[in-house]
This record gives C-alpha cells, structure tokens and sequence, in this order.
C-alpha cells in the first residue's frame, strides 16, 4: 500500500503557492537539522535511502500536520535511536521539567 | 504566536539534540557549524549556472554532461563526496522538461542550494506529474501546445538539473556572463531562459 507521502498524481493538495522564500531556511534551527542530516551521513550513522525511509514512516496524521525540516528532525532522531546512538525517550528526558531533569535536579 | 511557539520548541529539542550528539562524542558543534557554513555558502544556484555556461560554449564538455552528469559536474567540482548520481536533461526547441520529487523533495542541492518551498509542497508534488502544461503555465511559462514535457521524478540515488535553451543573441558573451542568465527555476525546469 502507498505511504502518504506518495503524493504524485493525487488531486486535492490545492494551487501550487508559486512565490519564492526570502531566505532558504525559515529559522536558523532548520538550518541546523539540514545540517545534521549533511553531519551525521558524512559521518557514516545513516544513508540517506534510511533517511527517506525514515521520513516516509511517519505516521500520515503527522506527516501532513509537520512542517518540512520538522520532518526531517523527526526522521533523524528515529533513525538515531535505531542506530542505537539515541536511547528511545532519551530527548523527551531533556526536556525541561521533564524526567531527567528532574531527576537530576534532585539528585 | 502559536506558530511562534512551536518553532522555539522545536529549536529547544534541536539544540538539546546537539547537546547529546557532543556528549556522547557523535559530532561536535564546531564540526556541525563548519558542515553548514559551507553549505549555507558553498550550495547555490550560481554551481547549476556555471555547469550551463560551461555545455553552452563546450560541446564536448556537454556531451559529457548529457552522457554522465555526475562525472561531468566532478569536472568542475562539486559532487565529489556525493552519493547520488546526477542525469542532466536538455531542453531543446521541441522539448521541455522539468523536475520533481513526488514522493519527498530529492533535488540536486549542491547545484542549486536549498530547495524552494514550493518544490517541497504536496501541490507542486502531486499536481506537476498529473498536469505539467498547467503547473508550467501557473509558473508563469507557457508552452506551445506542441512542445513535449517530460516530467523526472528524482528519488534518492538519482537527481536531475535540466540543461535550458541558451538563449537567442547571447554569441558575444562570456561564460561567466552567460552563467549569470541562468536562474534556478530554469534548472528545475518551471522557466525558461
């Protein structure tokens, strides 16, 4: 069965919004995870059919309701915890007032 | 602001991301800020320009190009480290053509920097392949009706950058000069020259 990024043909995404962007990336954080992506291919964690993989796997609801880079950052922290370099949740731990660092505010 | 909002939480995992990269010795900030300073600088649009004007005054170097794409950019430099091949297709007086990637947004960046957002967009993805004289003509280029358009969908081995016509009276000029003629949409193929 087709992914939901298998887009070409499908009628129904609308006019195409033919306007150039100012500046290639939107927010400096978009140009930090495209170069991510270039980093961590140069460094040999992952090829990029694996990384297209990884973007083609996210589940359809987010798929559509993430924006581009968002996409791409989703596909690589998936892909660093099947390389096995990220533990599962180990971002989430990160966060603030999230587990870990309560934990180590506590320890 | 929602959308304000998210994009600062984005940057906050982003950058917590990199934090744990550096300390479990994966990839350093300062080797992450060399990779895309020269990208940010390196991947344009002026790369695809230059390999144009180069087939335009070099009929050898484009049949290499149209033969070998990959080998022939490496003439010039760029796609040395690449993984993906490079196909040029020539736009001539009865044909056009033009680039997608219907199912992401695979592209040649290091001829032509950063894709546009438009090329990212499920519009441009799903509608280019179904109706192309449309799209072009939504772009502004309008095709005679007896002009074939050949659609390339890239994928992740293979990338595309179309060759335009060189345009009419420009015999005088240099190469750097005819570099400069050659607009990124023209190498994607929603415009001609």
């Amino acid at each position: 069965m087709a992914r939901i990024n298998d887009v070409g043909g499908t009628v129904g995404f609308g006019a195409i919004d033919t306007t150039d962007d100012p500046e290639p990336f939107h927010a400096d954080w978009e140009a930090r995870v495209a170069g991510l992506l270039l980093a961590l291919r140069a460094e040999g964690l992952f090829q990029l059919n694996e990384f297209r993989d990884a973007i083609e796997s996210i589940p359809p609801a987010r798929y559509l309701t993430t924006s581009y880079y968002e996409r791409w950052f989703t596909a690589i922290c998936s892909l660093l915890e099947r390389k096995g370099v990220l533990a599962p949740g180990e971002l989430d731990e990160r966060e603030p007032g999230g587990r870990g660092e309560t934990e180590a505010a506590d320890a | 602001m929602s959308g304000d909002h998210s994009d600062a939480a984005i940057a906050r995992r982003v950058r917590r991301l990199e934090t744990l990269l550096e300390e479990k010795g994966v990839l350093t900030g300062a080797r992450l800020d060399e990779i895309i300073d020269a990208f940010v600088t390196g991947a344009t649009p002026a790369n695809g320009a230059r390999v144009v004007a180069r087939a335009w005054t070099d009929p050898a170097y484009k049949a290499r190009l149209l033969s070998d794409g990959t080998a022939a950019v490496r003439e010039l430099g760029y796609m040395k480290g690449g993984y993906e091949r490079l196909r040029v297709v020539e736009n001539t007086e009865n044909a056009h053509n033009v680039i997608v990637c219907t199912l992401c947004s695979c592209y040649p960046l290091f001829l032509l920097g950063p894709s546009p957002s438009w090329y990212k967009s499920e519009a441009y993805r799903s509608r280019v392949v179904r109706d192309p004289r449309a799209v072009l003509a939504e772009f502004g280029l309008h095709l005679p009706a007896d002009t074939r358009i050949t659609v390339w969908d890239s994928s992740a081995e293979t990338r595309y950058m179309v060759l335009p016509r060189r345009p009419a009276d420009t015999e005088g000029l240099s190469e750097e000069q005819l570099a400069a003629l050659v607009t990124r949409n023209a190498l994607i193929g929603t415009a001609a020259l």
